[in-house]
């Protein structure tokens, strides 16, 4: 049990310990344009800052846990939607539609009871994005349309429709820029706030619940059991009498939950608005996070934090290294380069494969209802 | 080097081909263990042992595939190193493996010149000339073949014949065959034969490797036996018999063939009435076919491959929905039931294709043996599965049908063939079945697992069930069926009773659908392997 633990977390380790020397020399290259003068011990300010930024004080454990929280919960969508052998690229257009349709809601209830307005603001963005998750899971059940191709047309799709409601009929009139109006009491209550700017909601805990859920889900129930047998062979699925369509639709639609909901507590618990240029990310960050934790629920949580760490520990960074944020993403690259050039560095580190293992990323290259390239 | 002498009749000093104390360590396990072989001029010489006896491993390394930890091997008597496959065709040794290496859209001369393309001038093809030797060849060996007919539409039996064909191309002195005969009907069979002995009296090394012993005593000059990695007996035909090559196979006695006893045939089981089928292409693949399965009896589907038996066995077993015509089980209609269905109503499939159908390579094998169970009690309640039942079943099924692992959580993946159809046979035979569908229940297994599952097919015949095997084998057919349907281009050309079936008449309706006929013309329905 415990070599079956430490099998599993090597591969991980490596690509981060990799994707850490190769973002090492990237720093110490343009160490000259950063600090006027060639440093090769720049990497470890870099990273002393990162850690000291996330990690080293209350306030810093408490911005990498809000960071942590939208890429845990859409994390644990691309992870469940893996492990039915779909690719969900579309948790950022889930993560949108959830944001979006909470901050109306919320806008609307703004001078409702709170406990009316939060629970009804969530559960209309968690509403929303199941809706947005199903609709790529029905074209595959129906037309066998790739996921990875509709879900990256719906994610434009997304993005302008926020910014049509936003600039449209969401719009607040008299505000400086495109914004909707404040949420005011659809707001997720302040938890801890110790008056210096860090501030976290009651929603960070929703990760530390939808993980353990999705993982009985897969692990303990009859509906995981045909999920994971779907994924990892659809005509084995269709031979033991479950119904691969309908478990694709379904997964698809609890992908889409988990990242509306993503979306809805991010509006109600950080920005208490929707602006129409809302910038993120999380989408394809949660990409890198499930695939770090291997599609794991339990490990989601530990990549999702590993991430929030990073993007808490930027500014720091940048004011302690003069390293520009962007150095985070270029990480968070090396990290997903290093993870799916798996032969590369199973070479280097000497790692052995799992074997009979059903590898995540096989599911990048495969069809549904095609053979299973699960290598002997 | 020295030059081969041609004449068979001559015994050389040094043989074609000599492998000596070839050694092969795998972690945990030696493939090969000291294994000396020795292959003449002009000799067919038998490699005979069970699935992970290490004949494949033995045959990398004559190809350059694996290097050998220790050994050495000897062509003309002089020691070699084998690089790779190139150097090995170089050399003089060629394979001819299981699974074609043809691609079906080139004609005959362009798969024979893949990789080893005669220059005319200026670098352009020299079609003609190739077209010429091939031509030139087949009649050497007694064959006629158009070297500009698509592969894909020869029979399987032709393609084999291309394949050696490929080989003598490169002046091949040593050929491998790797289970020449396990996709041919006994006529096609009987012809390959006829190639292989002109092939050794013109002086070339053939090493044959099979299970089928009344094929290996047929055809071998001498035969090697290999257990565990270690060579356990020579033996010459005629010094032999199939008991004792089987037991020297297996390591203790086997009975080759299960006792069937009588048949006590009871009523209709299953009734298929006019049954129309298309493939995925939408080609009608299975012709107004009927028959019925009497409880407590084996009714056995002999044909060559791809004569619609894949998709008749999908429409019976619920995978796929019939054109036209009518399925009735213990006078239910089921033509649209579906497998969960068919499941629940006690009928028990083990598929063709395993990898495919029949099991979740990544699961262990606790959660393959609960596949298609795995939502009723007591292994789950409502949406909670209980794993403590589920292992319980396992432990349980592991003893009772001699699955070999290390645990039962061991991943399906991992187990070797013959245990892994021994997990799809737990599954589908423990439980109280009204119809059991088998379709090629034994492909590709040893010997010990072949008798096994031979075994309690009889016994569920014995215990009241309607057993349907399918199978293009066609001593399967005939080793356990009371009656046997012959299917030809999506027909039932016949029906026969089965102990009293003869092998040739049967294979000739396989063949040749009953119309008479000598030599099959080549088949265009007949997909690659």
């Amino acid at each position: 049990m415990r070599a079956r633990i430490w099998a599993a977390l090597a591969m991980p380790a490596a690509a981060i310990l990799l994707a850490l020397i190769a973002g090492a020399v990237v720093i110490i290259l343009s160490s000259p344009i950063v600090t006027g003068h060639f440093d090769p011990l720049l990497p470890l300010a870099t990273y002393s800052a990162i850690i000291q930024g996330s990690l080293g004080s209350v306030n810093g454990l408490v911005d990498t846990v809000v960071a942590a929280t939208p890429l845990i919960l859409v994390g644990l969508s691309v992870a469940l939607c893996f492990k039915a052998g779909l690719f969900n690229i579309g948790g950022q257009g889930q993560f949108l539609m959830g944001a979006v349709t909470a901050a109306g809601v919320g806008a609307a209830l703004s001078t409702a009871p709170p406990l009316v307005a939060v629970p009804v603001a969530i559960l209309a963005g968690l509403v929303a994005g199941a809706a947005y998750g199903f609709i790529p899971g029905a074209l595959k059940a129906f037309t066998g349309a790739h996921e990875v191709v509709t879900t990256i047309m719906l994610n434009y799709i997304a993005y302008y429709v926020v910014s049509y409601l936003v600039t449209g009929p969401l719009r607040e009139q008299g505000a400086s820029f495109a914004r909707s109006a404040d949420v005011g009491n659809a707001a997720i209550p302040i938890i801890f706030n110790q008056g210096t700017g860090h501030e976290a909601h009651l929603g960070i805990l929703l990760p530390f619940i939808a993980a353990p859920i999705i993982w009985w889900l897969l692990y303990r129930s009859t509906l995981g059991f045909e999920i994971r047998t779907v994924g990892a062979n659809p005509d084995a699925a269709r031979y033991a009498g479950m119904r691969p369509r309908m478990l694709v639709m379904l997964t698809m639609t609890v992908g889409g939950l988990l990242a509306g909901l993503a979306g809805a507590i991010e509006i109600l618990g950080v920005q208490h608005y929707m602006p129409a240029a809302y910038s993120t990310n999380v989408g394809f960050e949660a990409i890198t996070v499930a695939l770090l934790a291997r599609a794991n629920p339990i490990g989601v949580i530990f990549s999702g934090l590993l991430l929030g760490a990073m993007r808490a520990g930027a500014p720091l960074m940048q004011i302690q290294a003069g390293v520009p944020v962007q150095m985070i993403d270029l990480l968070q690259g090396l990290i997903l380069f290093f993870l799916t050039a798996d032969i590369l560095v199973r070479k280097v580190f000497r790692i052995r494969a799992k074997g009979g293992g059903v590898d995540e990323l096989n599911t990048v290259g495969r069809t549904y209802g095609g053979q299973t390239t699960t290598a002997p | 080097m020295t030059e081969a002498p041609h004449p068979a009749a001559e015994r050389v000093i040094a043989p074609a081909l000599e492998m000596r104390g070839i050694t092969k360590r795998y972690p945990g396990v030696v493939a090969n263990d000291r294994i000396d072989l020795q292959v003449h001029p002009g000799e067919i010489h038998a490699l005979l042992g069970e699935n992970g006896a290490g004949k494949s491993t033995l045959m990398n390394i004559l190809y350059g595939l694996a290097r050998p930890d220790e050994g050495e091997i000897l062509l003309d008597g002089s020691v070699v190193r084998i690089a790779g496959p190139a150097d090995a065709i170089a050399r003089g040794i060629s394979m001819v493996h299981q699974h074609f290496m043809l691609v079906p859209v080139l004609t005959v001369a362009e798969n024979i010149l893949l990789g080893a393309e005669t220059m005319g001038n200026a670098g352009f093809l020299d079609r003609r000339e190739a077209s010429r030797r091939i031509r030139e060849l087949g009649a050497r060996f007694g064959f006629e073949i158009d070297p500009d007919e698509k592969v894909g539409r020869l029979s399987v039996g032709w393609q084999q014949r291309v394949e050696i064909l490929k080989a003598l191309y490169r002046e091949a002195r040593v050929l491998v065959l790797d289970e020449p005969t396990a996709t041919l009907t006994p006529q096609e069979t009987k012809e390959i034969f006829a190639v292989l002995r002109r092939l050794r009296d013109e002086g070339h090394s053939i090493v044959f490797i099979s299970h089928k012993l009344y094929e290996v005593l047929e055809i071998a000059d001498r035969i090697t036996v290999i257990r565990r990695g270690r060579v356990v007996g020579e033996r010459i035909p005629s010094e032999t018999n199939e008991d004792d090559l089987a037991e020297l196979m297996v390591g203790r006695e086997v009975q080759l063939s299960v006792d069937r006893g009588q048949s006590q045939p009871g009523a209709d089981a299953l009734t298929v009435a006019d049954l129309v089928v298309k493939d995925d292409r939408g080609r009608e693949v299975v012709h107004d076919v009927g028959f019925q399965v009497r409880a407590g009896e084996i009714f056995g589907i002999a044909g060559v491959a791809g004569n619609g038996q894949d998709e008749l066995v999908e429409v019976i077993t619920g995978l796929r929905r019939p054109a036209g015509g009518r399925i009735m089980l213990d006078g239910r209609d089921i033509t649209s039931s579906g497998p969960r269905e068919l499941h629940l109503m006690g009928v028990g499939f083990v598929p063709a294709d395993r990898h495919r159908f029949g099991l979740v390579m990544s699961f262990p094998i606790t959660d393959n043996l609960v596949l298609n169970d795995y939502f009723s009690p007591p292994f789950a309640r409502g949406l909670v599965r209980n794993d403590a039942a589920v292992r319980a079943q396992a432990d349980e099924a592991i003893a009772r049908f001699d699955i070999r692992t290390p645990s039962p959580t061991t991943p399906c993946g991992t187990l070797s063939g013959g245990n892994q159809q021994k997990v799809v046979v737990a599954r589908e035979f423990d439980r109280d079945l009204r119809l059991l569908v088998l379709d090629q229940p034994t492909r590709g297994l040893d010997v010990g697992s072949v008798e096994f599952i031979h075994r309690r097919t009889i016994a569920k015949r014995d215990a009241g069930t309607a057993v349907l095997l399918v199978s293009a084998e066609l001593d399967e057919v005939l080793e356990l069926s009371d009656r046997i349907g012959v299917m030809y281009r999506g027909s039932l050309v016949a029906v026969l009773d089965g102990p009293s079936a003869d092998r040739e008449q049967v294979g000739l309706l396989m063949a040749t659908g009953g119309r008479g006929g000598v030599t099959p013309p080549p088949t265009p329905d007949v997909a690659t392997a």
